[in-house]
């Protein structure tokens, strides 16, 4: 992609002496859709707010299109900012709210009407200019809000959780409708959410956040396959997450059983997190009254072992259906696994469990406070 | 729920409702009943537009434009004083504001007529402030029994009642609507006049009514602080009832007064609806 447009350096911010960001350094470029995800409380929101002009950081400096913003007014900023509830104007009809900052910058009133047209035509709420906000539903409002934002032409549009209100239908509606919007428009969309499957679906950068560190950046697969760390592997996804050993390169213990993986340089037997997506767990029935050692259970290990060298023996003990898919608990070697899959295993049925050596990721422990923090992740 | 249970309940019981109806027959709608029946008869009955017509005595007609150029004046002084100060009440942390409301609330515990007293104290020939001037042999000022001091007076007795409706609506209002209008470009002073403003406006009208109403009609401010140098036209209405006991001359003065403080509160209507009404259109 182009070059860099906004660069945050060494952000660091606290409220009441409660540190919110720490040192926080993150590019954004062109054209970039990005996700600031995580949960409440990690930084995001400040973030977007130090962006947008509404809080100054107490360190750093915030660098637009080559320029130092950091004490800019909001006012004086190339960019706009769609609020978490709307903050419409509520005492200015549709037009008049959309037309608020065209008027502001005194712009001729038979542009503004075609602005006003256009704006509602890319948010798809032709014919809305006399209705009044409180008349129209939250997804409507909402669209209002993001028309109000555009016609002023940001380079970059900055959006506070928009979707949050929204019922989950209307959210996912919405989601197309402002991937749409940003291809249409050409411009940066910055957006701050703690819905990881929102993130993944929109970004083309997703950054995680937590504690007022940036936990990881990436692409949306990036960050669901190679998670860096523990609490991304957690936030992100359901996942199994659980202590093994890295016994050499390609060989990791989990719970006393060895699987080959593709990881290499964790050196020798050292303590490991291993994260195992619960769709990449594949399950083998075992007949009905199968022992071990007899011929049918060997029918089935010896497929198992094909995958991969090491697999482990388990029972179901809960099962819930999820419409594409089956949610399954697996009780094994003392762990309790959460399971994905088309096929359904009655609860109490032994199965054997297996995976694919690529589908097992292994990451360090941290180690300190210090190193849970990814500081920068080169892109 | 609990809503519709409440309504069911007081249609159940229509008797509930009988003390209020009590209440406002006797001393709301037959006192105004009397007055428009005095105001429009003489003292044999017959029916007259005289009574009325005493406004367009120059005295009277003087005391009234005085009494609307004051109330108007100290109106609009409470109005500049009153919405900084609630812009920054509404802003602070629960606990302060709450202290600072109640320093300003504490005043009307006390008897209003003690506080135009007190006034007088200050404001006198040889009150407290000119006691001061003196000391500092400056020469006296010519303070009290002044239209000055009248509308000092409704000023200071009426503030709270234009603060409180602000601080209300104020507190009310949606920050992040402050700033999505900064966020849209507007500067401090757009954002206050084509945001802050009309989205107050309910408290602003409740504000400006229940200072001009009162103030327009008072008689106790101006006599503590106008003397008989500075009549109000609730002054003459006054004399008409305690002094010269012209009963119906009273009333038909008090009719006119009444026409002008509904004509200020249609205006002031005009003005909410216009807010109000805008929004509510489905």
């Amino acid at each position: 992609m182009s070059n860099k447009l906004i660069d945050l350096q060494h952000i660091s911010k606290s409220f009441d002496g409660q540190l919110v960001l720490d040192d926080l350094n993150l590019y954004i470029r062109e054209n970039e859709f990005l996700t600031l995800l995580g949960p409440s409380g990690c930084g995001k929101t400040t973030t977007l707010r130090i962006l947008g002009g509404f809080e100054q950081p107490d360190q750093g400096s915030v660098i637009f299109d080559g320029k130092d913003i950091t004490s800019l007014a909001p006012n004086k900023r190339q960019l706009n900012t769609v609020f978490q509830k709307y903050a419409l104007f509520t005492h200015m009809n549709v037009a008049d709210n959309i037309a608020f900052g065209l008027r502001i910058r005194k712009k001729p009133e038979d542009y503004i009407r075609d602005k006003i047209r256009y704006a509602l035509k890319l948010v798809n709420l032709e014919g809305f200019e006399n209705r009044m906000p409180d008349s129209l539903s939250g997804g409507q409002q909402q669209r209002i809000a993001i028309a109000r934002a555009i016609v002023n032409e940001p380079k970059v549009l900055l959006l506070d959780e928009p979707l949050g209100a929204l019922d989950l239908k209307l959210r996912k509606d919405m989601q197309y409708e402002l991937i749409r919007l940003k291809n249409e428009l050409g411009i940066t969309f910055i957006y701050v959410t703690h819905d990881q499957e929102e993130a993944l679906t929109m970004s083309d950068t997703i950054v995680v956040m937590n504690q007022g560190y940036i936990q990881q950046i990436g692409t949306p697969e990036d960050i669901y396959n190679e998670p860096q760390n523990a609490f991304v592997a957690d936030f992100i996804g359901d996942s199994n997450i659980i202590d093994g050993t890295m016994v050499r390169d390609r060989l990791v213990e989990i719970s006393g059983v060895k699987f080959a993986c593709v990881d290499v340089g964790f050196g020798t037997n050292k303590p490991v997190d291993v994260v195992i997506r619960p769709e990449d767990l594949e399950l083998y029935a075992i007949p009905e009254g199968a022992e071990k050692g007899s011929e049918a259970y060997d029918k089935v290990a010896s497929r198992a072992y094909e995958l991969n060298p090491g697999y482990f023996e388990g029972v179901v003990t809960d099962l819930i259906f999820k419409g594409v898919h089956y949610e399954m608990d697996v009780e094994a070697n003392g762990y309790t696994w959460l399971v994905h899959s088309t096929k359904m295993f009655p609860v109490g049925s032994r199965v054997l469990m297996n995976l694919d050596p690529f589908n097992i990721q292994i990451m360090n422990k941290p180690e300190s406070e210090d190193e849970q923090a990814v500081t920068m992740n080169e892109m | 729920m609990r809503c519709k249970e409440a309504v069911m309940k007081r249609k159940q019981n229509p008797l509930l409702t009988g003390p209020y109806l009590v209440w406002t027959a006797a001393f709301i709608v037959i006192p105004l009943i009397l007055i428009v029946f005095y105001g429009f008869t003489d003292a044999d009955h017959h029916f007259t537009m005289d009574n009325i017509m005493r406004i367009t005595d120059p005295v009277t007609l003087k005391a009234l434009g005085l009494s609307l150029l004051l109330s108007a004046l100290a109106t609009v002084i409470c109005l500049i004083l009153a919405y900084p100060l609630a812009m920054i009440l509404a802003r602070m942390k629960n606990g302060a504001s709450a202290i600072i409301t109640t320093i300003f609330i504490i005043p009307m515990w006390m008897n209003s007529l003690l506080r135009i007293f007190a006034w007088q104290t200050l404001l006198e020939r040889n009150g407290v402030i000119n006691q001061m001037l003196a000391f500092f042999h400056l020469p006296p000022q010519h303070l009290i029994n002044t239209p000055w001091a009248i509308a000092l007076g409704m000023i200071y007795d009426y503030l709270p009642f234009m603060l409180l409706p602000l601080y209300n609506a104020l507190t009310k209002l949606d920050w992040n609507v402050v700033n999505a209008a900064y966020d849209l470009g507007a500067n401090k002073r757009q954002t206050f006049f084509r945001v802050i403003v009309p989205l107050t406006m309910p408290g602003i009208v409740s504000g400006i009514t229940m200072v001009f109403v009162p103030a327009l009609t008072t008689f106790v401010i101006s006599d503590f602080l106008g003397g008989s140098k500075v009549l109000l036209i609730g002054n003459i209405i006054d004399q008409q009832f305690t002094q010269v006991g012209d009963w119906n001359v009273g009333s038909g003065l008090s009719l006119v007064l009444m026409v002008f403080i509904l004509i200020s509160m249609a205006i002031m209507q005009h003005y909410e609806k216009e807010e109000e009404g805008a929004a509510n259109i489905l």
